[in-house]
Protein backbone atom coordinates (compact mmCIF):
# COMPACT_ATOMS: atom_id res chain seq x y z
CA UNK A 1 0.00 0.00 0.00
CA UNK A 2 3.06 2.25 -0.06
CA UNK A 3 3.50 2.81 -3.78
CA UNK A 4 0.97 4.53 -6.03
CA UNK A 5 -0.36 3.43 -9.39
CA UNK A 6 1.45 4.84 -12.42
CA UNK A 7 -1.10 5.72 -15.06
CA UNK A 8 1.28 7.04 -17.68
CA UNK A 9 4.86 5.82 -17.95
CA UNK A 10 7.15 8.83 -17.94
CA UNK A 11 9.89 9.40 -20.51
CA UNK A 12 12.53 7.70 -18.36
CA UNK A 13 10.60 4.49 -18.17
CA UNK A 14 9.40 4.51 -21.77
CA UNK A 15 11.31 1.28 -22.21
CA UNK A 16 8.96 -0.30 -19.60
CA UNK A 17 5.71 0.99 -21.16
CA UNK A 18 4.40 -2.57 -21.39
CA UNK A 19 5.39 -3.52 -17.86
CA UNK A 20 2.51 -4.56 -15.57
CA UNK A 21 1.30 -1.96 -13.09
CA UNK A 22 2.16 -2.55 -9.46
CA UNK A 23 -0.25 -0.39 -7.50
CA UNK A 24 -2.21 -1.68 -4.51
CA UNK A 25 -5.29 -2.48 -6.56
CA UNK A 26 -3.47 -3.80 -9.64
CA UNK A 27 -3.56 -7.46 -8.69
CA UNK A 28 -1.26 -9.80 -6.86
CA UNK A 29 -1.71 -7.88 -3.60
CA UNK A 30 -4.09 -8.08 -0.66
CA UNK A 31 -5.59 -4.58 -0.30
CA UNK A 32 -6.77 -3.89 3.26
CA UNK A 33 -4.62 -6.94 4.17
CA UNK A 34 -7.64 -9.14 3.51
CA UNK A 35 -7.83 -11.98 1.04
CA UNK A 36 -9.91 -11.60 -2.12
CA UNK A 37 -12.71 -13.83 -0.86
CA UNK A 38 -12.96 -12.13 2.52
CA UNK A 39 -12.96 -8.63 1.03
CA UNK A 40 -15.60 -9.60 -1.52
CA UNK A 41 -17.77 -11.03 1.27
CA UNK A 42 -17.49 -7.74 3.18
CA UNK A 43 -18.49 -5.78 0.07
CA UNK A 44 -21.40 -8.13 -0.56
CA UNK A 45 -22.55 -7.72 3.05
CA UNK A 46 -22.37 -3.94 2.64
CA UNK A 47 -24.64 -4.17 -0.41
CA UNK A 48 -27.02 -6.47 1.48
CA UNK A 49 -27.02 -3.93 4.31
CA UNK A 50 -28.23 -1.34 1.78
CA UNK A 51 -31.01 -3.70 0.75
CA UNK A 52 -32.22 -4.34 4.30
CA UNK A 53 -31.61 -0.69 5.17
CA UNK A 54 -33.95 0.24 2.34
CA UNK A 55 -36.60 -2.20 3.60
CA UNK A 56 -36.41 -0.95 7.18
CA UNK A 57 -36.39 2.67 6.03
CA UNK A 58 -39.52 2.01 3.98
CA UNK A 59 -41.04 0.34 7.03
CA UNK A 60 -40.19 3.37 9.19
CA UNK A 61 -41.72 5.78 6.71
CA UNK A 62 -44.90 3.75 6.21
CA UNK A 63 -45.35 3.02 9.88
CA UNK A 64 -45.09 6.67 10.88
CA UNK A 65 -47.42 7.73 8.10
CA UNK A 66 -50.18 5.75 9.76
CA UNK A 67 -52.16 6.87 12.74
CA UNK A 68 -50.94 6.14 16.24
CA UNK A 69 -53.16 4.57 18.91
CA UNK A 70 -53.93 7.28 21.41
CA UNK A 71 -55.91 5.56 24.14
CA UNK A 72 -54.85 3.70 27.27
CA UNK A 73 -53.05 0.38 27.02
CA UNK A 74 -55.97 -1.40 28.67
CA UNK A 75 -58.51 -0.16 26.13
CA UNK A 76 -56.41 -1.14 23.12
CA UNK A 77 -58.14 -3.13 20.39
CA UNK A 78 -57.11 -3.91 16.82
CA UNK A 79 -58.27 -1.50 14.13
CA UNK A 80 -57.18 -0.58 10.63
CA UNK A 81 -57.26 3.07 11.70
CA UNK A 82 -53.95 2.84 13.52
CA UNK A 83 -50.75 0.79 13.64
CA UNK A 84 -51.04 -1.97 16.25
CA UNK A 85 -48.93 -2.18 19.38
CA UNK A 86 -46.54 -5.09 18.75
CA UNK A 87 -46.93 -6.68 22.17
CA UNK A 88 -50.65 -7.05 21.54
CA UNK A 89 -50.04 -8.84 18.24
CA UNK A 90 -47.10 -11.07 19.12
CA UNK A 91 -48.13 -12.50 22.46
CA UNK A 92 -48.42 -16.20 21.75
CA UNK A 93 -46.00 -18.98 22.68
CA UNK A 94 -45.97 -22.45 21.12
CA UNK A 95 -47.58 -24.97 23.42
CA UNK A 96 -48.96 -22.32 25.78
CA UNK A 97 -52.27 -21.68 24.08
CA UNK A 98 -54.33 -18.86 25.56
CA UNK A 99 -51.56 -17.37 27.70
CA UNK A 100 -50.68 -13.73 27.11
CA UNK A 101 -46.89 -13.66 26.82
CA UNK A 102 -46.05 -10.47 24.93
CA UNK A 103 -42.88 -10.72 22.85
CA UNK A 104 -41.72 -13.79 24.80
CA UNK A 105 -41.40 -16.04 21.76
CA UNK A 106 -39.60 -13.43 19.68
CA UNK A 107 -37.18 -12.87 22.58
CA UNK A 108 -36.45 -16.60 22.50
CA UNK A 109 -35.88 -16.44 18.74
CA UNK A 110 -33.43 -13.57 19.22
CA UNK A 111 -31.51 -15.56 21.82
CA UNK A 112 -31.41 -18.61 19.53
CA UNK A 113 -29.91 -16.57 16.72
CA UNK A 114 -27.39 -14.80 18.96
CA UNK A 115 -26.40 -18.20 20.33
CA UNK A 116 -25.92 -19.49 16.79
CA UNK A 117 -23.59 -16.54 16.20
CA UNK A 118 -21.56 -17.58 19.24
CA UNK A 119 -21.23 -21.16 18.01
CA UNK A 120 -20.25 -19.78 14.60
CA UNK A 121 -17.40 -17.72 16.08
CA UNK A 122 -16.33 -20.81 18.02
CA UNK A 123 -16.21 -22.74 14.73
CA UNK A 124 -14.07 -20.01 13.14
CA UNK A 125 -11.78 -20.02 16.17
CA UNK A 126 -11.43 -23.80 15.90
CA UNK A 127 -10.58 -23.35 12.23
CA UNK A 128 -7.74 -21.02 13.15
CA UNK A 129 -6.28 -23.84 15.25
CA UNK A 130 -6.83 -26.36 12.41
CA UNK A 131 -8.98 -28.34 14.86
CA UNK A 132 -11.20 -30.30 12.45
CA UNK A 133 -13.25 -32.04 15.15
CA UNK A 134 -14.11 -28.81 16.92
CA UNK A 135 -14.98 -27.10 13.64
CA UNK A 136 -17.41 -29.93 12.89
CA UNK A 137 -18.90 -29.77 16.38
CA UNK A 138 -19.52 -26.02 16.34
CA UNK A 139 -20.77 -26.02 12.74
CA UNK A 140 -23.38 -28.64 13.70
CA UNK A 141 -24.52 -26.56 16.66
CA UNK A 142 -24.81 -23.48 14.41
CA UNK A 143 -26.83 -25.45 11.86
CA UNK A 144 -29.10 -26.73 14.64
CA UNK A 145 -29.76 -23.27 16.06
CA UNK A 146 -30.29 -21.82 12.58
CA UNK A 147 -32.85 -24.51 11.84
CA UNK A 148 -34.52 -23.89 15.21
CA UNK A 149 -34.82 -20.21 14.29
CA UNK A 150 -36.36 -21.04 10.91
CA UNK A 151 -38.87 -23.42 12.53
CA UNK A 152 -39.76 -20.77 15.10
CA UNK A 153 -40.29 -18.21 12.37
CA UNK A 154 -42.51 -20.68 10.50
CA UNK A 155 -44.60 -21.13 13.65
CA UNK A 156 -44.78 -17.36 14.09
CA UNK A 157 -46.02 -16.92 10.51
CA UNK A 158 -48.60 -19.67 10.93
CA UNK A 159 -49.95 -18.13 14.10
CA UNK A 160 -49.97 -14.67 12.52
CA UNK A 161 -51.85 -15.92 9.46
CA UNK A 162 -54.37 -17.95 11.46
CA UNK A 163 -54.96 -15.14 13.90
CA UNK A 164 -56.07 -14.77 17.48
CA UNK A 165 -59.10 -16.53 18.99
CA UNK A 166 -60.92 -13.23 19.17
CA UNK A 167 -61.32 -11.85 15.67
CA UNK A 168 -61.57 -8.23 14.66
CA UNK A 169 -64.66 -6.52 13.26
CA UNK A 170 -63.66 -5.22 9.84
CA UNK A 171 -65.08 -2.25 7.92
CA UNK A 172 -67.35 -4.49 5.83
CA UNK A 173 -69.03 -5.92 8.94
CA UNK A 174 -67.36 -9.34 8.93
CA UNK A 175 -65.15 -10.64 11.71
CA UNK A 176 -61.66 -11.45 10.47
CA UNK A 177 -59.12 -13.78 11.98
CA UNK A 178 -55.48 -13.65 11.03
CA UNK A 179 -53.82 -12.06 8.05
CA UNK A 180 -53.21 -12.20 4.34
CA UNK A 181 -51.65 -9.75 1.92
CA UNK A 182 -54.93 -7.90 1.35
CA UNK A 183 -56.17 -7.47 4.91
CA UNK A 184 -55.41 -8.48 8.47
CA UNK A 185 -57.16 -8.39 11.83
CA UNK A 186 -54.38 -6.49 13.60
CA UNK A 187 -54.27 -3.14 11.78
CA UNK A 188 -53.73 -1.54 8.38
CA UNK A 189 -53.09 -3.92 5.43
CA UNK A 190 -49.50 -2.72 5.14
CA UNK A 191 -48.78 -4.01 8.65
CA UNK A 192 -49.09 -7.63 7.54
CA UNK A 193 -47.56 -6.95 4.13
CA UNK A 194 -44.41 -5.50 5.67
CA UNK A 195 -44.25 -8.26 8.28
CA UNK A 196 -44.27 -10.97 5.61
CA UNK A 197 -41.93 -9.08 3.29
CA UNK A 198 -39.21 -8.16 5.78
CA UNK A 199 -39.23 -11.31 7.92
CA UNK A 200 -39.57 -13.33 4.71
CA UNK A 201 -36.49 -11.79 3.17
CA UNK A 202 -34.61 -12.29 6.42
CA UNK A 203 -35.79 -15.89 6.70
CA UNK A 204 -34.60 -16.57 3.15
CA UNK A 205 -31.17 -15.28 4.13
CA UNK A 206 -31.15 -17.54 7.20
CA UNK A 207 -32.14 -20.48 5.03
CA UNK A 208 -29.39 -19.83 2.49
CA UNK A 209 -26.98 -19.42 5.40
CA UNK A 210 -27.97 -22.82 6.77
CA UNK A 211 -27.45 -24.36 3.31
CA UNK A 212 -23.97 -22.81 3.13
CA UNK A 213 -23.18 -24.08 6.62
CA UNK A 214 -24.27 -27.61 5.68
CA UNK A 215 -21.96 -27.46 2.67
CA UNK A 216 -19.15 -26.18 4.94
CA UNK A 217 -19.73 -29.13 7.27
CA UNK A 218 -19.57 -31.60 4.39
CA UNK A 219 -16.40 -29.99 3.05
CA UNK A 220 -14.81 -30.01 6.51
CA UNK A 221 -15.66 -33.68 6.98
CA UNK A 222 -14.18 -34.51 3.60
CA UNK A 223 -10.92 -32.81 4.58
CA UNK A 224 -11.14 -30.08 1.92
CA UNK A 225 -9.91 -27.38 4.29
CA UNK A 226 -7.24 -29.56 5.89
CA UNK A 227 -5.86 -30.09 2.39
CA UNK A 228 -6.11 -26.36 1.67
CA UNK A 229 -4.21 -25.57 4.84
CA UNK A 230 -6.71 -23.06 6.18
CA UNK A 231 -10.33 -22.76 7.21
CA UNK A 232 -10.90 -19.31 5.74
CA UNK A 233 -14.09 -20.47 4.03
CA UNK A 234 -15.61 -21.01 7.49
CA UNK A 235 -14.62 -17.46 8.33
CA UNK A 236 -16.28 -16.07 5.20
CA UNK A 237 -19.51 -17.99 5.74
CA UNK A 238 -19.24 -16.87 9.37
CA UNK A 239 -19.27 -13.24 8.24
CA UNK A 240 -22.48 -13.94 6.30
CA UNK A 241 -24.03 -15.68 9.30
CA UNK A 242 -23.22 -12.81 11.65
CA UNK A 243 -24.68 -10.39 9.15
CA UNK A 244 -27.91 -12.41 9.15
CA UNK A 245 -27.95 -12.23 12.97
CA UNK A 246 -27.28 -8.49 12.82
CA UNK A 247 -30.18 -7.92 10.42
CA UNK A 248 -32.46 -9.82 12.80
CA UNK A 249 -31.34 -7.61 15.70
CA UNK A 250 -32.43 -4.57 13.67
CA UNK A 251 -35.65 -6.14 12.39
CA UNK A 252 -36.48 -7.17 15.97
CA UNK A 253 -35.95 -3.62 17.21
CA UNK A 254 -37.90 -1.92 14.43
CA UNK A 255 -40.76 -4.37 14.16
CA UNK A 256 -41.31 -5.55 17.69
CA UNK A 257 -39.97 -2.84 19.96
CA UNK A 258 -40.34 0.53 18.28
CA UNK B 1 -5.62 -11.27 14.78
CA UNK B 2 -2.83 -10.41 17.23
CA UNK B 3 -5.32 -10.13 20.07
CA UNK B 4 -6.44 -13.74 19.77
CA UNK B 5 -3.52 -15.72 18.31
CA UNK B 6 -1.54 -18.25 20.31
CA UNK B 7 2.14 -17.57 20.12
CA UNK B 8 3.52 -20.94 21.20
CA UNK B 9 4.82 -23.34 18.56
CA UNK B 10 3.34 -26.80 18.82
CA UNK B 11 4.80 -30.17 18.00
CA UNK B 12 3.62 -31.60 14.71
CA UNK B 13 0.01 -32.81 14.82
CA UNK B 14 -0.91 -31.17 18.13
CA UNK B 15 -3.77 -28.72 18.26
CA UNK B 16 -3.73 -25.53 20.35
CA UNK B 17 -6.12 -25.06 23.25
CA UNK B 18 -9.22 -23.02 22.47
CA UNK B 19 -9.00 -19.29 23.15
CA UNK B 20 -12.67 -18.47 23.66
CA UNK B 21 -12.94 -16.19 26.69
CA UNK B 22 -13.56 -13.10 24.58
CA UNK B 23 -16.33 -14.91 22.65
CA UNK B 24 -18.40 -15.75 25.73
CA UNK B 25 -17.78 -12.31 27.20
CA UNK B 26 -19.23 -10.68 24.10
CA UNK B 27 -22.19 -13.10 24.24
CA UNK B 28 -23.05 -12.05 27.81
CA UNK B 29 -22.76 -8.39 26.84
CA UNK B 30 -25.29 -8.99 24.05
CA UNK B 31 -27.64 -10.87 26.40
CA UNK B 32 -27.33 -8.04 28.91
CA UNK B 33 -28.16 -5.33 26.38
CA UNK B 34 -31.19 -7.33 25.14
CA UNK B 35 -32.39 -7.75 28.74
CA UNK B 36 -32.11 -3.98 29.27
CA UNK B 37 -34.14 -3.43 26.09
CA UNK B 38 -36.91 -5.65 27.46
CA UNK B 39 -36.96 -3.70 30.73
CA UNK B 40 -37.63 -0.57 28.68
CA UNK B 41 -40.31 -2.35 26.61
CA UNK B 42 -42.37 -3.23 29.64
CA UNK B 43 -41.68 -0.41 32.08
CA UNK B 44 -41.45 2.71 29.96
CA UNK B 45 -44.26 4.42 28.11
CA UNK B 46 -44.04 4.35 24.31
CA UNK B 47 -42.71 7.50 22.72
CA UNK B 48 -39.85 9.05 20.79
CA UNK B 49 -37.51 8.89 23.80
CA UNK B 50 -38.12 5.17 24.26
CA UNK B 51 -37.60 4.53 20.55
CA UNK B 52 -34.34 6.46 20.62
CA UNK B 53 -33.16 4.31 23.54
CA UNK B 54 -33.98 1.16 21.56
CA UNK B 55 -32.08 2.41 18.55
CA UNK B 56 -29.03 3.38 20.61
CA UNK B 57 -29.00 -0.03 22.34
CA UNK B 58 -29.41 -1.81 19.00
CA UNK B 59 -26.49 0.11 17.51
CA UNK B 60 -24.49 -0.84 20.60
CA UNK B 61 -25.33 -4.52 19.97
CA UNK B 62 -24.36 -4.07 16.31
CA UNK B 63 -21.04 -2.61 17.44
CA UNK B 64 -20.26 -5.78 19.39
CA UNK B 65 -21.45 -8.19 16.71
CA UNK B 66 -19.58 -6.45 13.90
CA UNK B 67 -16.51 -5.51 15.92
CA UNK B 68 -15.89 -8.77 17.77
CA UNK B 69 -17.81 -11.62 16.11
CA UNK B 70 -17.07 -10.35 12.60
CA UNK B 71 -13.62 -9.27 13.72
CA UNK B 72 -13.88 -5.83 12.10
CA UNK B 73 -12.35 -4.09 15.12
CA UNK B 74 -9.10 -5.95 14.46
CA UNK B 75 -8.92 -5.32 10.73
CA UNK B 76 -7.00 -2.60 8.90
CA UNK B 77 -8.35 0.92 9.61
CA UNK B 78 -9.27 1.64 6.00
CA UNK B 79 -11.43 -1.50 5.82
CA UNK B 80 -13.20 -0.46 9.03
CA UNK B 81 -14.04 2.94 7.54
CA UNK B 82 -15.07 1.39 4.22
CA UNK B 83 -17.78 -0.49 6.09
CA UNK B 84 -18.70 2.08 8.73
CA UNK B 85 -19.10 5.26 6.68
CA UNK B 86 -21.79 3.90 4.29
CA UNK B 87 -23.60 2.35 7.26
CA UNK B 88 -23.59 5.70 9.05
CA UNK B 89 -25.20 7.20 5.97
CA UNK B 90 -27.87 4.48 6.15
CA UNK B 91 -28.62 5.53 9.73
CA UNK B 92 -29.17 9.08 8.52
CA UNK B 93 -31.46 7.71 5.79
CA UNK B 94 -33.65 5.93 8.32
CA UNK B 95 -33.93 8.97 10.60
CA UNK B 96 -34.69 11.27 7.66
CA UNK B 97 -37.40 9.05 6.20
CA UNK B 98 -39.06 8.28 9.52
CA UNK B 99 -39.34 12.05 9.99
CA UNK B 100 -40.81 12.35 6.50
CA UNK B 101 -43.28 9.60 7.31
CA UNK B 102 -44.49 11.36 10.44
CA UNK B 103 -44.88 14.59 8.50
CA UNK B 104 -46.88 12.86 5.77
CA UNK B 105 -49.09 11.31 8.42
CA UNK B 106 -49.70 14.64 10.07
CA UNK B 107 -50.51 16.37 6.79
CA UNK B 108 -52.94 13.62 5.81
CA UNK B 109 -54.73 13.60 9.14
CA UNK B 110 -55.15 17.40 9.17
CA UNK B 111 -55.99 17.72 5.49
CA UNK B 112 -59.69 17.02 5.87
CA UNK B 113 -60.26 18.31 9.37
CA UNK B 114 -61.79 21.68 10.08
Amino acid sequence: MAHSTTLQPNAASAAYADAPRTGTWDGGNEPFKASYGKLMMWFFLLSDAFTFGAFLTAYGLIRHKHGVYEGTAKAFHFSSAYWPTPDKVFNAFPGLHGLDLPLAFVALMTMILIFSSVTMVLAVEAGHRMDKADVQKWLLWTILFGTMFLSSQAWEWTHFINGHEEGTLMADGTVMHGANLAANQYGPPLFADLFFFITGFHGTHVFSGVCLLVWCFIATTNGTFEKRGHYEMIEKIGLYWHFVDLVWVFVFTFFYLV
Amino acid sequence: MAAHATTETLPQGEIAKPNTGWIWRTFWVLVGITAVEFVFVFFMNPGTLRNSIFIVLTILKAFFIVGEFMHLKHEVKSLIWTILIPTALLVWLVVALVTEGSYVGEVLSHMFSK
